[in-house]
């Protein structure tokens, strides 16, 4: 990806994700969440990553955040009239975000001195992945469906009106 | 030239402090939420940046396995805070607070 495209990209996914963060109408939050993530499927379509970022369309922009807007409208929440913590936490949170980011860079330019290496043909396309899903992570896999399965299970055990309740 | 891979790192990083920012600030149980899938989708992005500079597959199959783990959080994770509020009337996190010690 071309650097300039990067910085122009990079900017716009941390302004979303700092509307998702900080804006105080759930709504809102949940919509700058989908533009996030897509922008996010951009950058993993800039690396060689076509499955993943098209997974990650379906999966994170229309699954997920649609059951947040679900749950939002079920909830019928409004905008916040106190939505944040006190002053003296978020003065601490902010410098302890600040402080972990600064360590994760220092790391981060300590390891990433290595030229990009060479892309075998079809890198990360459906066929690679799933030949790697179904032969080296096939016990992962094949666990993952126990773990929906569970998920399922769970949440609809959750969720569902107990008897004599409402 | 093509971007190098601390830029994605860093990229990475920054979401992740937002991410850590938005658990720690919002009383909104359903934000605080949001802020931890982006920080999942975070660690996705610095996998994947990583997976394409050593030329490995392995990183893109960790993100899908990610995911997948994501997804099965977010619908029990939704699911209790359903029934948090039939019982409680409230997503505020701080009036949540019978179990803090």
């Amino acid at each position: 990806m071309n650097p300039v495209v990067f910085v122009a990209l990079a900017a716009l996914t941390v302004l979303s994700a700092f509307t998702v963060v900080l804006h105080r109408n759930p709504v809102h939050s949940a919509c700058a969440l989908v533009v996030t993530l897509f922008l996010l499927a951009v950058f993993f379509v800039g690396l060689d990553a076509p499955l993943v970022a098209v997974l990650q369309v379906i999966v994170y922009a229309g699954a997920v955040v649609v059951l947040f807007l679900f749950v939002i409208m079920l909830l019928n929440l409004q905008v916040e009239a106190r939505s944040m913590a006190s002053p003296l936490l978020v003065f601490a949170a902010v410098a302890g975000g600040m402080a972990l980011v600064a360590c994760l860079a220092v790391v981060v330019g300590r390891a990433a001195a290595r030229p990009a290496a060479d892309l075998p043909a079809g890198f990360g396309d459906t066929v690679s992945v799933a030949r790697a899903l179904f032969t080296v992570y096939l016990l992962p896999f094949e666990l993952t469906s126990v773990l929906l399965l569970v998920a399922i299970v769970g949440s609809v055990a959750l969720a569902k009106k107990t008897a004599g309740e409402g | 030239m093509p971007t190098p891979l601390a830029w994605y790192l860093g990229l990475s990083a920054v979401l992740f402090g937002i991410g850590v920012l938005g658990v720690l600030v919002r009383r909104n149980v359903i934000i605080i939420f949001m802020a931890i899938e982006l920080m999942l989708n975070a660690v996705n992005l610095a996998f994947v940046a990583v997976a394409r500079s050593r030329g490995s597959l392995d990183g893109q199959v960790i993100v899908f396995f990610v995911m997948t783990v994501a997804a099965a959080e977010a619908a029990v994770g939704l699911a209790i805070i359903l029934a948090m509020f039939r019982n409680r009337e409230t997503t505020n996190a701080d009036e949540l607070a019978t179990l803090r010690w």
